[in-house]
């Protein structure tokens, strides 16, 4: 059989139909997995392209590349595009759509045409978005905080506002399609104790998007409503509160981190036992670490209110329980850590992001705890203090996951292997690249540097070189993987079905999968993990 | 027509990657009870701003809702009942594939959704004759002020009443359009006869969604229309 595969051309999800049409109505799940995978990288670059622009202007301290409007928008809408449409969809639109009905033993998720639906909602939500880019843009952030996103600026709130809207749309028809699946289709023999990490992880994150998701669409409909009609719910002047606003905007919107979060938790929980050759550590824990996380997340929102005139006691309250995130996401990172010891670990391209967002997620969330007591909060609120310790999350944290869990699963996405040297070059750039670009906001949040400020007092400015810097250093770690990627697509190695001899149901087909992901439903009678029981791979393809 | 629910030729409704029928229907219906939570939480924000304007404007939101029409109201109510009483039997006479009882059932359902949408048009009308419309025409002084309130009406705070009112049965009567586009589609199947005692998952899970939104009239219609009304007042 496996001779027979090399000579003749298997078939595959790839190559069963061509054409267009077979993958713009297409259902299978790998195939809108690639659909996504096209659409958030195009999104990612977008969203990056205006990060550079924003770099750029604060390399000197006076505002002269752009005027204070145009930096307005450049950051509002780096924040949209990454937010809505890179990192929400990231990891559960693309890995999560490849692989959860894969690694339950499935054929395919529960609701197929709904799930194309998403992408298309997707689609029409990005074109809106970049409609409102070209036509004019946003300015209020991407927060939309009344009264100014209702009452005063006269950009493009409400095509914006309605292309989140959408967007949210398809992010809560992936969630319901995920957790549908989670609970209905898995393999004979798949109970729950013996899920991949990955799975729950993305149980989770799909609870967040069904609870969370239609809260931030309720508001943004009074917004628009707002601007459109006339209603003063949120408007000072007409009665209304704007803190009700942002009540009801962090609801979604804290938990929102967790969403975007979450699943590179569950990509790391994959590749760390995988690359050391170990059962993970306290599988239940992490397991239910994902829970809590999801659970906590909706506690907390009101740390974004610290100093907009909520009580006291509220936001004492808001402190402590923001406190308690930090169990869950500990407990997680000792269980990968305690995962690596004694194991027998290789240092390969996964493996080096997996790392990266061990080390910058903990320190991301570490920062996080500064921000979540009142007295430091109140300090550092508004600084670059907090972009740096978000970006430590999502982009150290979620994006490294990312990057990480692409290059784990491509054998089995593309049937072909990247070039390892170059997949760990571009892992250290991207590490070197984001340590500098974020680490010096710290610095500068603490000595008081406010963001959203397109110029700066002069005494700043190094602190803001290192920035920009570091800045084009990850710009070019993020292209090299796109690079690579593609040209192993064509010239690469090619995969056998499991060349990381990782364990999960994925690996036991071929890759790329067949269109029904197996030939035969398999029926699972091992436990997750089960590294003792699966020789470690070839040392030549793992280049140790 | 076989007996036994997991026949091995399955019909043309199993879709290919489910292992049986209970499957598939075990995933539309969750699939559906998920849907409902995220609309819980949808209207959710609303009723939370509902909640704390009330307690703020107390004074407001009673003067307003004294100046909704109460006999379309109940009325409105009394027709969404019955049309989840419809809805009900629908399901039933689906599971027993009596096809001509779901065809007349299923239009009846749609007859009372569209009657609930006139009503409340007309209702809408009134409070645009009265000037009624949050916005640059809002008018609040013809509103009869509550006896034991000692201070006047405040026009912002009886705007936001309005804009509640206008955003929460709006939001409503969208979901109500969408449930009778769901509806016009069930009975076109059902006329053709597709629907049998061994696949009737969509008139169960579209029927779920009915009575999701004719409970959350039954919410909306005490909070908006039975502020401080006194009996027969
Ligand atoms: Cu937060």
């Amino acid at each position: 059989m496996a001779t027979a595969a090399i000579t003749t051309e298997r078939e595959h999800y790839l190559n069963k139909e061509y054409g267009i049409r077979s993958w713009l109505l297409t259902t299978d799940h790998k195939r809108i997995a690639l659909l996504y995978l096209i659409s958030i990288t195009f999104f990612f670059f977008i969203g990056g392209f205006f990060a550079l622009l924003i770099r750029l202007e604060l390399l000197t301290p006076a505002g002269d590349l752009v005027q204070a409007d145009t930096y307005n928008k450049l950051f509002t809408m780096h924040g949209m595009v990454m937010i809505f449409f890179f990192l929400i969809p990231s990891i559960p639109a693309v890995l999560g759509n490849f692989l959860v009905p894969m690694m339950i033993g499935a054929k395919d998720l529960a609701f197929p045409r709904i799930n194309l639906l998403s992408w298309y909602l997707y689609i029409i939500a990005g074109i809106m978005m970049l409609h409102c880019m070209v036509t004019g843009g946003v300015d209020t952030g991407w927060t939309f905080y009344t009264p100014f996103s209702t009452a005063f600026t006269n950009t493009k709130v409400i095509e914006a506002g309605l292309s989140v809207f959408v967007a949210g749309f398809s992010s809560i028809l992936t969630g319901l399609n995920f957790v549908v699946t989670i609970h209905r289709m898995r393999a004979p023999g798949m109970t729950w104790s013996r899920l991949p990490l990955f799975i729950w992880a993305h149980y989770a994150t799909s609870i967040i998007q069904l609870l969370g998701t239609p809260v931030l669409a309720v508001t943004l409909v009074l917004v628009v409503c707002e601007r459109v009609l006339g209603l003063g719910i949120f408007d000072p002047n007409r009665g209304g509160d704007p803190l009700l606003f942002q009540h009801l905007f962090w609801f979604y919107s804290h938990p929102a981190v967790y969403i975007m979060i979450l699943p590179s938790m569950g990509v790391v929980a994959e590749i760390v036992p995988c690359f050391s050759r170990k059962r993970i550590f306290g599988y239940q824990a992490v397991a239910l670490s994902s829970i809590a996380i999801a659970v906590f997340g909706f506690l907390v929102w009101a740390h974004h209110m610290f100093v907009a005139g909520i009580s006291l006691y509220s936001a004492m309250i808001f402190s402590i329980l923001s406190y308690l995130v930090a169990v869950p996401s500990a407990i997680k990172v000792f269980n990968w850590t305690a995962t690596m010891y004694k194991g027998s670990v290789t240092f390969s391209t996964p493996m080096l992001y997996a790392f990266g967002f061990i080390g910058l997620f903990t320190m991301g969330g570490l920062t996080g705890l500064f921000l979540a007591c009142l007295g430091i909060d109140v300090h550092v609120t508004d600084t670059y203090f907090v972009v740096a310790h978000f970006h430590y999350i999502m982009v150290g944290g979620a994006v490294m996951g990312y990057l990480g869990g692409m290059h784990f699963w491509w054998p089995k996405i593309s049937g072909r292997l990247y070039p390892e040297w170059l997949g760990k070059f571009a892992a250290l750039i991207v590490f070197l690249g984001f340590n500098l670009t974020f680490f010096p906001q710290f610095i500068l949040g603490y000595l008081g540097m406010p963001r959203r400020y397109w110029q700066y007092p002069a005494e700043f400015q190094v602190l803001n070189v290192m920035s920009t810097a570091g800045s084009t250093i990850l710009a070019v770690g993020y292209v090299l993987p796109m690079v690579y990627f593609l040209w192993s697509m064509r010239y690469g190695k090619i995969a056998d079905e499991n060349p990381w001899g990782a364990a999960g149901l994925e690996w036991k087909t071929a890759s790329p999968p067949p269109t029904f992901n197996f030939e035969e439903t398999p029926e699972v009678t091992w436990e997750a993990y089960n590294y003792d029981q699966i020789p470690a791979p070839a040392e030549v393809l793992i280049e140790r | 027509m076989s007996d036994s629910p997991i026949a091995v030729e399955h019909g043309p409704e199993l879709r290919h990657h489910f292992a049986s029928v209970e499957q598939q229907r075990d995933a539309a219906s969750l699939g559906m009870w998920l849907f409902l939570a995220t609309e819980i939480m949808f209207f959710g924000g609303m009723f939370c701003a509902y909640l704390i304007y009330r307690m703020w404007y107390f004074n407001e939101f009673a003067a307003g809702s004294r100046s909704l029409n109460l006999k379309w109201g109940t009325i409105n109510t009394i027709v969404l009942i019955c049309s989840s009483l419809t809805v009900a039997l629908g399901v039933r006479a689906a599971q027993m594939g009596k096809r001509k009882l779901l065809v007349i059932l299923l239009i009846l359902t749609i007859v009372f959704g569209l009657a609930f949408l006139g009503i409340k048009g007309i209702e809408w009308h009134e409070k645009y004759e009265h000037h009624h419309i949050p916005g640059a025409s809002f008018d609040a002084t013809a509103l009869e002020k509550p006896p034991y309130s000692n201070g006047g009406i405040d026009p912002s705070h009886e705007q936001i009443y309005f804009s509640l009112y206008f955003a929460m049965t709006g939001l409503h009567a969208l979901h109500m359009i969408i449930g009778v586009g769901i509806f016009a589609f069930l009975l076109f199947h059902a006329w053709k006869g597709r629907y049998t005692p061994q696949y009737n998952t969509p008139i169960e899970i579209g029927g779920l969604y009915w009575h999701f939104v004719d409970i959350v009239w039954i919410y909306l219609f005490p909070l908006l229309y039975l502020i401080d009304r006194k009996p027969l007042g």
